[in-house]
């Protein structure tokens, strides 16, 4: 269990969505970075639908209240230990806090991070998942002083840690449509040469993109219809709007074209500021993309091994190498 | 009927461009069938107003074979009548509680109570949930009571809010953002999540009559 000291941004509890409702007018929300939730779950010992804290920019400073084992993906920390010495907790790793410890997640690296812990998030369960839809009110969005209750884990063995994979780089793969011949030849060749950037009007049910705008034809309303995570709605502005995660289950703008499975991760890591393209695929493609990730998915899980003494000398290494950047990139 | 991709793990299947009774009676007869026997991979059905989205989980589902389903769908007879439970929702309207009641009469020229007496006459279709869970479109309205959106959307509607705009009624299940004209509110409890069996009080299907008290 976990007392909260400090929420600097917000973060959620989430895990991988709640699904099976969406005929009720029920988001699907869950994980915005559904691999990395699953390794950071592998890491610590969970199924990989275990519930964990997506955070964003600076995560939260937690104290342990019992013996807990966590992880982190795409995050670092600083744990203060009782006997007041600090040690670095470099992503991909675990670490075990006994009661009374802190862990204050300072950095978030991109757009998302996860922490998971042994046993999971034990926050209520709705409709089948433990995700937060703020809208509704379920689950659990972090609040100084909030408790976090977790499931039971076993915490012994030596401490683990994986090798992190790359996100595929590259455009963003699309399947035109439904509505692609709502769109002229112009919008169509726009969408697919220019580069569009991320707004700050960007959170778990989609990002906001600007670029050249996207010309209709017949108009850019349609009688509303089913929508998924990955669809590409665009107003009369023409501005593009990629749904994420929390999405309503149904819209109103016409669809130019829906991101594909294997990319929404890469999507939901993405800030403000982040520049993008997208290129068409068909679906033989867009399940060769799902089939390669689960193969990357599998040698990432295939490198989790005890931490060593040599790791924690290349972390050591790679925190100079970021203090260095991050004094480039944030220097006055 | 057409089948239009909804990327790699949906497909949505497309009656018409319209909202109107009998294409969602299509609607609701191709939704049934696979309610009823769903095909593998198929791990959500979203009936709306002219179409079903069908989400599915694209590792696991044999393509092909759900297409050809899909396809078969074309055939089927629409749902002659509206077979759903037929549920009265008893609403207090005007005052506070539906500040947009005298606003709207004076703009289609009748009274309040003719508003009223009205909605309260009429059978509405449960088109389809959405917007926020248990949120229900609701149809259709006599053509002089077609009103557009509210030039400024309110930034807070109050939970349990009776609304229409356009050839719609619909209820705020929560308290949300809303453009629509505000005529009342009611106390029945539009979406209980702990109830999983039927969370929503109102599903596709259903009909609905609101009950002045």
């Amino acid at each position: 269990m976990f007392e909260t000291l400090a929420v600097p941004f917000p973060a959620t509890i989430q895990d991988l969505g709640r699904v099976g409702y969406r005929h009720f007018g029920v988001p699907v929300s869950g994980a915005l970075d559904r691999v990395s939730l699953k390794l950071a779950n592998a890491l610590v010992g969970n199924r990989p639908d275990a519930a964990a804290l997506e955070m964003r920019f600076v995560g939260p400073k937690l104290r342990a209240l019992t013996t807990v084992r966590v992880a982190l993906a795409y995050a670092e920390a600083t744990i203060e230990r009782n006997d007041g010495s600090r040690v670095r907790l470099p992503p991909w790793q675990t670490a075990t806090l006994a009661a009374g410890e802190c862990l204050d997640i300072h950095r978030v690296h991109g757009g998302v991070g996860y922490l998971a812990v042994t046993g999971g998030f034990a926050t209520p369960l709705v409709l089948g998942s433990r995700s937060t839809d703020l809208r509704a009110g379920w689950g659990c969005a972090l609040r100084e002083g909030t408790t976090l209750p977790v499931g039971d884990g076993e915490c012994a063995g030596p401490e683990r840690r994986l090798s992190p994979p790359d996100f595929p780089a590259g455009p963003i793969r699309v399947i035109p449509g439904p509505q692609a011949e709502r769109f002229t030849a112009a919008a169509w060749e726009t969408f697919l040469s220019d580069a569009y950037t991320v707004t700050e009007q960007a959170d778990r049910m989609g990002l906001r993109l600007a670029g050249p705008p996207l010309t209709h034809q017949g108009g850019a309303d349609i009688v509303s219809e089913g929508v998924a995570p990955g669809s590409i709605q665009v107003p009369a502005d023409g501005q593009p709007i990629v749904l994420l995660a929390d999405a309503q289950t149904v819209g109103g703008y016409a669809k130019i074209a829906t991101v594909i499975s294997a990319d929404l991760p890469r999507l939901g890591r993405m800030l403000p500021g982040a520049s993008l393209r997208f290129t068409v695929v068909d679906l033989v493609a867009a399940q060769a993309a799902l089939v390669e990730e689960q193969a990357w998915f599998t040698r990432a899980l295939a490198s989790i091994r005890p931490a060593t003494e040599e790791d924690a000398a290349i972390d050591q290494a790679a925190l100079y190498e970021a203090n260095l950047i991050d004094g480039v990139v944030y220097g006055e | 009927m057409r089948i239009l991709p909804l990327g790699d793990a949906a497909l949505t299947i497309e009656w018409g461009e319209a909202i109107d009774p009998a294409i969602h009676a299509r609607v609701l007869a191709a939704y049934e069938a696979l309610r009823d026997a769903p095909p593998a991979g198929v791990i959500d059905l979203v009936p709306t107003y002219r179409s079903l989205t069908v989400h599915f989980d694209p590792l696991t589902t044999d393509r092909a074979a759900l297409f050809e389903r899909l396809q078969a769908l074309a055939g089927i007879a629409p749902k002659s009548a509206l077979a759903g439970r037929h549920i009265e929702i008893a609403v207090r309207f005007g005052g506070a509680e539906g500040p947009d009641l005298e606003a709207v009469a004076s703009q289609v020229g009748r009274s309040p109570d003719e508003i009223v007496d009205t909605l309260c006459a009429l059978t509405l279709r449960v088109y389809m949930i959405g917007f926020l869970p248990g949120f229900p479109y609701l149809g259709d309205l006599p053509e002089w009571l077609r009103l557009a959106r509210r030039a400024t959307p309110r930034t807070r509607v109050a939970a349990g809010s009776v609304a229409i705009a356009g050839q719609q009624a619909a209820i705020y299940p929560w308290p949300s953002p809303g453009g629509w004209h505000l005529l009342g509110r009611t106390d029945s409890l539009l979406f209980d999540a702990n109830d999983p069996a039927r969370p929503a009080l109102l599903a596709p299907g259903d009909t609905v009559r609101f009950v002045r008290v």
